[in-house]
């Protein structure tokens, strides 16, 4: 994470996101069964090296706004067996959030 | 030698490399080469080792330049996270600055993240309880926990932590409350997530050295929680 | 249908083995020979994960961990022009003409 300062958000704290279903070819890490999903954003928490660019030889530069995102487990897994309040966090680069109105 | 259900391929567990040096568990070296000529090298294993001598002979890396990395590697172990969490539950001052500035924290104390990863704490209480996995590798705060065990590297744990956590929880031995929340998280490339887990009944007065002896290193992912006082 | 390496929530009746394997020198070897090779620039670690990633299915789900990571290694070297197939190739069978094929 850089100590730069971001420049425009487009996601804050407490708003509803989902992620875009996309498999693009090159390397990346938004796993598969949050695709596609709603969640919260729970915080933005730095910019960081773009490791999708990075996989690829590049520098990974510049670094992109990341966010923590937080999902329902019952909304993620179809009969989700255990407590109907658990979660799933995960961080994800800004341009694999859309925001839900 | 043991098998892992993920595990197919062969591993030859006794050989050593010609001229290296043999070590213990730990990755210490020995000062004694030992060589077993038995056991035979997998594709995979030879291929690497190729790789190695091939760039060595050219030039391109040092010959002594791998082990010194092993040595470094070597220093990595769970009691440096156990620390931290001790010292977390003893100091509420150390406790505020590793959960806000937990990046900065871990330098000050001495460890240096791997790829210049950020690091995460996370704290767990009798209301929330996280769990660290990661689904697509094994990203994992080696610098704090050592390299990651088997079985965190494992299909059945990388698929079963998202799916089913209290279940994989309880094979670990912690049964937790209906009303804990359970969060799993699962870790970015950029981030490593260090679990402070919830400080046992029964060690106020404890030192701190004492109390990093309960900090074991499957509480520090979420699996498990720190060690009960008297077991072990 | 998730890429082979995105496991989450893949259907399994799998406990969790607990046991560790013993390390052998050369998944040591093969750790740190990574790091070497990002601290010159040859491979940094989300190309090593990509390469892991480009590992044909059927191989991802059969091998260990550090054979995972060797064929990864291999396939950013030999993308970058370090070291070729067949200087591999050979050199890998004289090493195992020396120590023995696994029986």
């Amino acid at each position: 994470m850089s100590a730069a300062a971001a420049p425009k958000l487009e996601f804050s704290q407490g708003d509803r996101v989902h992620v875009k279903d996309m498999t693009p070819a090159n390397h990346h890490r938004t796993p598969w069964y949050i695709k596609g999903r709603r969640g919260v954003v729970l915080e933005f928490i730095g910019m960081y090296v773009n490791s999708e660019t990075r996989a690829h030889g590049d520098s990974g530069m510049p670094e992109l706004p990341m966010y923590r995102v937080e999902f329902e487990q019952t909304h993620l897994w179809f009969d989700y067996p255990e407590s109907q309040s658990d979660k799933l966090w995960i961080d994800l680069y800004e341009h694999w959030l859309e925001r839900d109105e | 030698m043991s098998e892992d259900k993920d595990r197919g391929g062969f591993f030859d567990t006794g050989w050593r490399p010609s001229g290296d040096v043999h070590r213990d568990e730990d990755g210490r070296p020995h000062d004694h080469p030992g060589v077993r000529e038995d056991v035979g090298l997998g594709v995979r294993a030879s291929r690497a080792l190729a790789m190695h001598e091939l760039l060595v002979e050219k030039g391109v890396i040092g010959e002594g330049e791998v082990d010194e990395v092993i040595e470094a590697v070597s220093k990595r172990v769970p009691s440096n996270g156990a620390t931290l969490v001790a010292k977390a539950w003893s100091d509420p001052e150390f406790r505020t600055k590793l959960l806000e500035h937990p990046k900065e924290t871990v330098i000050e104390s001495g460890f240096v993240p791997e790829h210049n990863a950020d690091i995460i704490v996370l704290e767990n209480t009798p209301e929330v309880q996280h769990m660290v996995v990661c689904t697509l590798c094994s990203c994992y705060p080696t610098q704090l926990l050592g390299p990651p065990p088997d079985w965190y590297k494992s299909f059945s744990y990388r698929s079963r932590a998202v799916t089913e956590p209290r279940a994989v929880m309880s094979e670990f031995g912690l049964e937790l409350d209906e009303k804990t929340e359970v969060r799993v998280v699962d870790s970015n490339s950029e981030l490593r997530f260090l679990v402070i887990p919830r400080r046992p009944d029964g060690t106020d007065g404890w030192s701190e050295e004492q109390l990093a002896t309960l900090v074991n290193r499957n509480s520090m992912i979420g699996v498990s929680a720190a060690t009960e006082p008297g077991t072990d | 249908m998730p890429a082979v390496h995105d496991r989450g929530g893949w259907p399994t009746d799998d406990s969790i083995d607990r046991e560790e394997h013993e390390w052998a020198d050369w998944e040591r070897q093969t750790q740190s020979f990574r790091t070497v090779l990002d601290s010159k620039g040859f491979m940094n670690v989300d190309e090593l994960r990509r390469g892991i990633e480009s590992i044909d299915p059927a191989e991802y789900e059969t091998s260990t961990y550090f054979e995972r990571w060797s064929a990864s290694i291999e396939t950013m070297l030999v993308e970058k022009g370090v070291l070729t197939i067949k200087e591999i190739d050979d050199r890998a069978k004289a090493l195992r003409d020396r120590w023995g094929y696994p029986s």
